[in-house]
C-alpha cells in the first residue's frame, strides 16, 4: 500500500522526486530542529489552541467564502466564489504562515527573525507579528521589488522591521531568498527564517503549506454549509504557490475538485519574459529544493518576470511540481495584460481590487468559464487585495 | 595525476601539511584561469580548489559570488572551462578539485558531468549544496568514475553525524570553519580547535579547514590546531581579481611558508 497524498512529504521530504534539502551542511541541523518542532507543536492542543486564537482574534479569520454575483453574471456560466484572504489583517494570505512560525519561534527560543519578500506581503506579515511579539525582524528584499512596491516597504519600516536591499542578480524574489539563506547560515543559531512559500528546503513546503491549509479547511466547511457539498474546481495563482496549496490541501483527496493553478506568463510564454515555471521550466534545484525551474541548459536559473512582485520567482514549491506530474493539478498561465483587465473587471463588477498577483487567477476564468455551466461552482481564492499594486496599475493602464 | 587521497598520504608521509587555494575560472577571464593555475602550482599549492562560477551561490561570501557574476557576464561556460583544464592538465602537479553547486551537475547530467572532468585531470568534487542525505545520487557513479568527493562538515553538526559523513567523504573532510559562508574574517574562531579534536574522534582521514581563513597566521593556527590542509578561497579570488597573477601567487607561496613554518618548531 502506498501512503496517501496527504501524508506527503515522505521522510526524506520529498513529494515523489521534488523536493529534499539542497542546503548547506551548516543549515541542516537548523532544519532538522525545525521539523521536530514543527511535529511536537502541531500535535499540541496547547499550540493549536493559541494558533487559533490569534487566527480569530488578531488576524480575523474566518475568512468569508462570497458569492461574486456581478462576475457570475458577466461570465453567465459557473457560480463564482471567493474566498476573502484579502480581508486579513495585513491584506493578504501571507499572515496565516506568518503567526504560525512565529509562533514557532518563540517556542524555540529564537529571538530575531529573518525573511525574504517579493510584493512585500510575506514582509509585512512578518514584519507585524514580529512587531506583535517583540522580536527583532530583518527583511530581503530586491531592489528592484522595493522600487515597485515602495507602499510595502513603508509599511514594513513602519513596523519596526529592518528592511535590507538586495542588488545580487536580477535585485528581484529570487535574490532575496538567496540572501535570507545566507544570513540564516550565518546566524543560524539565534535566529528563524520564516520562509514565505511553500518552497525551500524540507521541511518548509510542509509547514508552510499545513498552515496555510486554513484557506482550505474553511472552504470546505464554508461550502458545506452554503451548498451541502464540494466545490466543483478551485483557482488560485502561483508564483511560489502557498496560496494555491493552502487552498487545495485539503481537497486534493477529493477527486471530484479540480485543482487549478495559475502562473504569471509576463509577457507571454514565447517569449523570454514570464514567470511560468511549471509550463516552461526543467526540473532542477533552486534555493533547496527539486522542483521545476526556469535555467538554461548549463542549469543557471534564469531571471523571471512578472507585472506582479510575487509571482516574479523562476522556481516554485516542489507539491506543484508533483501536482503537476501527477496529474492531480492543472497549471495554466496569463499574461500581464490579461492580469491587468481582470484587475479592473474585478474592481468594478465586485468593488474588490484584488492584487495583481490575485488578479492572474481571475484572469483565467475568461478561458475556465466557457467549459462550465450554471450548476458549477468554483472557488477563487482572492489572495491578496490590490492597494499595494496601485502604482505599479497607474503606470501600466494611463501610459498604455 | 594522482588522485586527493594519494596526495594526501604522500604529504603525511613527509609530514607536511597541505595548503588549497581556490579560484572561480574564467574570472576575470579563461587565460587568466590558465596562467592562475598553473602559478599557484608553482607557488605551494598542494591541491587546487576551481569553482564552477554559478549565478546563485546560496553558500558564497560577497568576494566569490562577485567573481561568479564576473566570470558568466564574460561568456564562461562549462564547455570552455573543460578546454582549461585540457589545456593545464600536463602542467601542473597539484591534483584538481572542482567546486561546484549542484543544480549546474544536474542538469548537464551526473555521470557525464564526473567523466568529463575525470579525462581532464581533475581527481576531486566538492559541491557546497549537497548534504549527506542527498549526496548518493554523486558519490556512487563518482566511485565509478574515480572522482573523490569531499563532504563538508560545520560547526552545527553534531557529532554522531560528523561520524556519518567523515565515512562518506572521500580524499578528506571539508571543516567549515564557522557558521556563515564564504569569505574573509579577522581571525579563526577558537571552537575550530575543538572541532578538529571531535572530528578527529570519529575518523582518521585529512581534515582540512576552509571559510574565513585569508592569512598567513590564520592557516599556522589551524595546522597547530593539528588540520591536515588549509582552504583559502575568497583571499585569493580578492588578490587575482584586485592586484593580479603575481600578487596571488605572492599569497600562495607565504601561505604554504607559514604551514611549513609551524612544522619545524611544532
Amino acid at each position: 500500500m502506498t501512503a496517501g497524498i496527504v501524508s506527503r512529504p515522505d521522510r526524506l521530504g520529498r513529494f515523489g522526486i521534488f523536493g529534499g534539502k539542497y542546503v548547506p551542511e551548516t543549515l541542516m541541523s537548523a532544519l532538522e530542529e525545525l521539523e521536530q518542532a514543527a511535529q511536537q507543536y502541531q500535535q499540541d492542543p496547547h499550540f493549536q489552541a493559541e494558533l487559533d486564537r490569534y487566527l480569530r482574534d488578531y488576524v480575523g479569520r474566518p475568512t468569508p467564502l462570497y458569492l461574486a454575483e456581478r462576475l457570475t453574471e458577466h461570465y453567465r456560466s459557473a457560480q463564482i466564489y471567493l474566498k476573502r484572504e484579502d480581508l486579513n489583517h495585513t491584506g493578504a494570505h501571507k499572515i496565516n504562515n506568518a503567526l504560525g512560525q512565529v509562533l514557532l519561534a518563540l517556542r524555540m527560543g529564537k529571538k530575531r527573525i529573518i525573511a525574504e519578500t517579493g510584493a512585500g506581503q510575506h514582509g509585512v506579515a512578518t514584519a507585524t507579528v514580529c512587531a506583535r511579539f517583540g522580536l527583532e525582524c530583518v527583511i530581503y528584499m530586491g531592489v528592484e521589488d522595493m522600487a515597485r512596491q515602495e507602499l510595502n516597504v513603508f509599511r514594513m519600516r513602519l513596523l519596526g522591521a529592518e528592511v535590507r536591499p538586495v542588488s545580487a542578480g536580477t535585485g528581484t524574489l529570487k535574490d532575496a531568498t538567496s540572501e535570507a539563506i545566507r544570513d540564516w547560515v550565518t546566524n543560524v543559531e539565534t535566529t528563524h527564517y520564516i520562509l514565505g512559500s511553500v518552497a525551500g528546503p524540507h521541511p518548509y513546503p510542509m509547514l508552510v503549506r499545513d498552515f496555510q491549509a486554513v484557506i482550505g479547511r474553511e472552504t470546505k466547511q464554508q461550502c458545506l454549509e452554503k451548498w451541502g457539498g464540494l466545490p466543483d474546481v478551485l483557482l488560485a495563482c502561483v508564483g511560489g504557490g502557498s496560496n494555491a496549496m493552502g487552498l487545495f490541501h485539503p481537497f486534493v483527496e477529493e477527486p471530484s475538485v479540480r485543482l487549478i493553478g495559475i502562473e504569471a506568463a509576463g509577457e507571454g510564454t514565447d517569449t523570454d519574459r514570464h514567470a511560468a515555471t511549471l509550463t516552461k521550466g526543467k526540473i532542477g534545484v533552486l534555493h533547496g529544493a527539486m522542483s521545476y525551474l526556469l535555467q538554461d541548459e548549463e542549469g543557471q536559473v534564469q531571471e523571471a518576470h512578472s507585472i506582479s512582485a510575487g509571482l516574479d520567482y523562476p522556481g516554485v514549491g516542489p507539491e506543484h511540481s508533483y501536482l503537476k506530474d501527477s496529474g492531480r493539478a492543472e497549471y495554466y498561465s496569463v499574461t500581464d495584460q490579461e492580469a491587468l483587465a481582470a484587475f479592473q473587471l474585478v474592481a468594478r463588477l465586485e468593488g474588490i481590487i484584488p492584487a495583481l498577483e490575485t488578479a492572474h487567477a481571475f484572469a483565467y476564468l475568461e478561458k475556465l468559464c466557457p467549459q462550465l455551466t450554471p450548476t458549477h461552482r468554483i472557488v477563487i481564492n482572492c489572495s491578496g487585495r490590490g492597494d499595494k499594486d496601485v502604482q505599479t496599475a497607474i503606470k501600466h493602464l494611463q501610459g498604455g | 595525476m594522482m588522485t586527493v587521497s594519494e596526495k594526501f598520504q604522500h604529504l603525511r608521509q613527509r609530514g607536511e601539511a597541505a595548503l588549497i587555494p581556490f579560484i572561480t575560472a574564467g574570472d576575470p577571464d579563461l587565460e587568466t584561469t590558465i596562467v592562475a593555475l598553473q602559478a599557484l602550482d608553482r607557488h605551494g599549492a598542494d591541491f587546487i580548489e576551481l569553482g564552477i562560477p554559478y549565478a546563485d551561490p546560496l553558500a558564497d561570501g560577497p568576494v566569490i559570488q562577485a567573481a561568479a557574476t564576473r566570470a558568466l557576464q564574460r561568456g564562461t561556460n562549462f564547455a570552455k572551462i573543460l578546454e582549461v583544464l585540457e589545456e593545464v592538465k600536463d602542467k601542473i602537479t597539484a591534483p584538481l578539485i572542482i567546486f561546484s553547486y549542484i543544480n549546474p551537475i544536474l542538469q548537464l547530467g551526473v555521470s557525464k558531468f564526473l567523466q568529463q572532468i575525470y579525462d581532464r585531470g581533475a581527481r576531486g568534487l566538492v559541491v557546497p549544496d549537497l548534504p549527506l542525505e542527498e549526496a548518493a545520487v554523486v558519490l556512487q557513479p563518482a566511485a565509478e568514475i574515480g572522482i573523490e568527493v569531499t563532504l563538508l562538515v560545520a560547526p552545527t553538526t553534531p557529532q554522531e553525524r560528523m561520524a556519518k559523513i567523515a565515512n562518506h567523504s572521500q580524499g578528506f573532510i571539508y571543516l567549515v570553519s564557522t557558521t556563515g559562508v564564504t569569505g574573509m574574517r579577522a581571525q579563526v574562531g577558537k571552537r575550530v580547535q575543538k572541532m578538529l579534536e571531535e572530528l578527529r574522534k570519529v575518523t582518521d582521514k585529512p581534515i582540512g579547514v576552509g571559510f574565513g581563513i585569508s592569512q598567513p597566521e590564520h592557516a599556522r593556527q589551524v595546522i597547530a590546531w593539528n588540520a591536515d590542509a588549509v582552504i583559502v578561497g575568497s583571499a585569493m579570488v580578492k588578490r587575482l581579481h584586485e592586484e593580479g597573477v603575481p600578487s596571488m601567487a605572492e599569497l600562495c607561496a607565504s601561505l604554504k611558508r607559514a604551514i611549513k613554518w609551524e612544522e619545524t618548531i611544532g
